[in-house]
């Protein structure tokens, strides 16, 4: 593959891994947290509502875990697009 | 010690420290004056930007909004977290990769156009002007609470230490000084969380605490216990809402996307060596704020429950009111602030606090603010720790306020002067510019801190919806799509401003009493109206760009350099 089609190949999966993970994003906030809250507050767990808990504890949580992944899942990719002499190099301002 | 004594140890001390870090990393280029020297480490620029982010309002207010608006706070909880998403996913990565220095440089460029590089300079001041004034106040209102000096030389020192570091130190000197702020907050946090988790649940983790049983005796779950007494008391169910879906999910957006648009945020994402290092120090940066994030709404129902319990308790076999004489001794401390007040209406001698639902008239008024403040006289914690909660209030406030600072220096010194005004301006001068900047900003925010706008509450919806209807869209289309051209963007931002702005200006200036559901926009309220700013934004900006021609060929070179790997 030539650079160019690298390049594109790296973008068409980079959106690929977004589409995916902003899915999950607002799945957790929008629908779970606001959406269906009452629906799922239904569910208990002990003192757990399930609403309740993504609106204020849950979501939070999965949102660290959303960036730290989608941070593993690119420094994989870029390495496997990056040919093999460059390395990534400190972008100066 | 007494409190006085002990806060003013814990103030001074943290204050040195401050100093210290200040002296130890003075900026000697403009590179360090901006982003640091662009070499610090994805994990301390993480701390840095969880610093830089939860202000006093997260430190101070945020609990104690959220024990009296029940589920309806998680608009705050999500809306200030789920920002860091969109930042890391789709700004922060290719902002650094662009290089230079500000957001206005980058549409600026992006958009081959000196009217949208002024327009973000306009943004970009007016959003860290309003932001700032607000930390300014509530130094000053830590100062007077805690240490029983006026409000005025409250803001004044606190003007003074932020001047020292951010006009000596720059970015580099901010960076430092608001990790050590980022210890300072988070300790003074959850310490008395821990011990009012302790008194309350009996369990240490105040996250796990919350969703346990309440250690009183009566084997129900806090939370069954809090509706309980709500209810008891005509206050709505702790665990439901009051405000629409609809209203909730616009908010919730706004205060995301405007999260991920502001200025002071994204600048710091330039401080590290490169794009995969801004991905992952988004994440440290949302896992520091998490730790407070999570613990708030604890803090806010057990400092619900405490105060619930406290007004309202069995004697004799009866539920019954307290009686003025025998509430205990953190509620006259902090009636004497004004922030507690108690009318004895029917003039019985006893206290009724009563919610909107009970046919008794309620006696009762109280600040939401004390419920971090006075959490650990609640929790009889020792007089230290009050001391360290002052300081945590301050170090939230100064490092927040230091960060907007910044952006307000950049924004003249190298956007306006050295990017419209002067080119040839040459480095040496430009970090003298930058300081005088930094230097005037501070006298304004100090001015304001102290004669403070009326409007200052209201305008922070304008912040957050100014950014999510202007800065947002026009970074996100700069990158994600090549055939966005300057045309589009600029009319997309001015559609953006211009429907929000009036649209809060209406509600919240014009004609504050239409400001109810019946009135607003498909029952929008005026803190949720940027996201429809945003979309208007957005409809705007693809319609226009598609009628008009494709930017240059040297521009779309550009969007494709910061896609690369």
């Amino acid at each position: 593959m030539d650079t160019s089609a690298k390049n594109k190949a790296y973008w068409r999966k980079n959106l690929q891994y977004l589409a995916i993970l902003l899915s999950i994003w607002f799945i957790t906030s929008y629908l779970c947290s606001i959406v269906f809250v009452e629906q799922l507050d239904k569910i208990r767990f002990g003192g757990y509502r399930l609403g309740f808990y993504f609106a204020q504890q849950a979501s939070i949580w999965i949102f660290v875990e959303l960036i730290f992944v989608y941070a593993w899942l690119m420094n994989r990719l870029e390495k496997k697009y990056r040919t093999d002499a460059e390395t990534e190099e400190t972008e100066q301002p | 010690m007494n409190v006085q004594a002990w806060t003013f140890v814990m103030v001074g001390l943290s204050f040195a420290l401050y100093i210290g870090v200040a002296l130890w990393s003075k900026a000697r280029s403009t590179g360090d004056f901006y982003v640091a020297g662009s070499n610090v480490h994805p994990v301390v620029n993480g701390m840095a930007t969880a610093a830089d982010w939860m202000s006093a309002a997260s430190f101070i207010s945020m609990a104690g909004l959220i024990s009296f608006m029940g589920r309806d706070g998680s608009v705050y909880l999500l809306g200030w977290t789920g920002g860091y998403v969109l930042l890391a996913l789709l700004l922060a990565p290719y902002l650094r990769k662009f290089g230079k220095y500000t957001v206005p440089d980058f549409v600026g460029d992006r958009y081959y156009s000196q009217v949208a590089r002024i327009v973000a300079v306009v943004c970009a001041v007016f959003v860290s002007f309003t932001y700032v004034a607000g930390q300014m106040r509530g130094v000053g209102i830590v100062f007077s609470r805690f240490l029983n000096v006026n409000i005025e030389i409250g803001v004044f020192i606190g003007m003074g230490i932020v001047f020292f570091y951010a006009v000596l130190g720059g970015m580099k000197g901010i960076t430092y000084t608001q990790v050590a702020q980022y210890c300072v907050l988070i300790f003074a946090f959850l310490v008395p969380a821990i011990f009012i988790s302790i008194l309350i649940t009996g369990n240490a983790i105040p996250q796990l605490g919350l969703m346990g049983k309440v250690a009183d005796g009566s084997e129900l779950y806090l939370l069954d216990r809090l509706n309980g007494l709500s209810e008891e008391l005509g206050f709505n169910l702790y665990t439901d809402g009051s405000k629409s879906t609809i209203d909730v999910f616009f908010i919730t957006a706004a205060l995301m996307l405007g999260t991920a648009g502001l200025p002071h945020v994204i600048i710091r994402f330039y401080t590290v060596r490169k794009a995969s290092e801004a991905r992952i120090s988004a994440g440290w940066a949302l896992l520091f704020i998490a730790i407070l994030y999570t613990t708030a709404p604890a803090v806010a129902a057990f400092a619900r429950t405490n105060l619930l319990k406290t007004v309202r308790y069995e004697q004799n076999g009866e539920r019954t009111d307290v009686r003025y004489e025998d509430v205990p001794s953190w509620f006259k401390n902090w009636e004497a602030t004004g922030l507690i007040t108690f009318e004895d209406k029917n003039e019985d001698g006893a206290i009724q606090y009563r919610g909107p639902n009970s046919d008794i008239e309620n006696e009762l008024t109280i600040d939401p603010d004390i419920m971090v403040l006075a959490n650990p006289e609640i929790a009889k914690l020792p007089n230290w720790i009050v001391g360290l909660v002052a300081a945590g209030g301050l170090a939230a406030a100064l490092s927040t306020a230091a960060g907007l600072l910044l952006v307000i220096s950049t924004a003249v010194a190298h956007d306006l002067l050295k990017g419209a005004i002067m080119p040839t301006l040459e480095e040496k001068q430009e970090l003298t510019a930058a300081r005088i900047a930094a230097g005037v900003a501070v006298c304004i925010a100090g001015y304001f801190g102290m004669n403070p706008p009326g409007f200052v509450g209201q305008v922070v919806a304008f912040a957050f919806g100014l950014a999510a209807s202007s800065f947002f869209p026009a970074i996100v289309m700069g990158i994600f799509s090549k055939r966005m051209n300057k045309e589009g963007a600029i009319s997309g931002m001015i559609v953006g401003i211009t429907f929000t702005a009036a649209y809060i200006i209406f509600f919240k200036f014009i004609s504050p009493e239409l400001n109810t559901p019946d009135h607003w926009l498909w029952g929008i309220s005026p803190e949720g109206i940027g996201t429809v700013g945003m979309v208007l934004n957005f409809i705007v900006s693809l319609s226009v760009s598609a009628l008009t021609s494709p930017p240059p060929d040297e521009v779309q070179t550009l969007v494709d350099d910061i896609r690369v790997p």
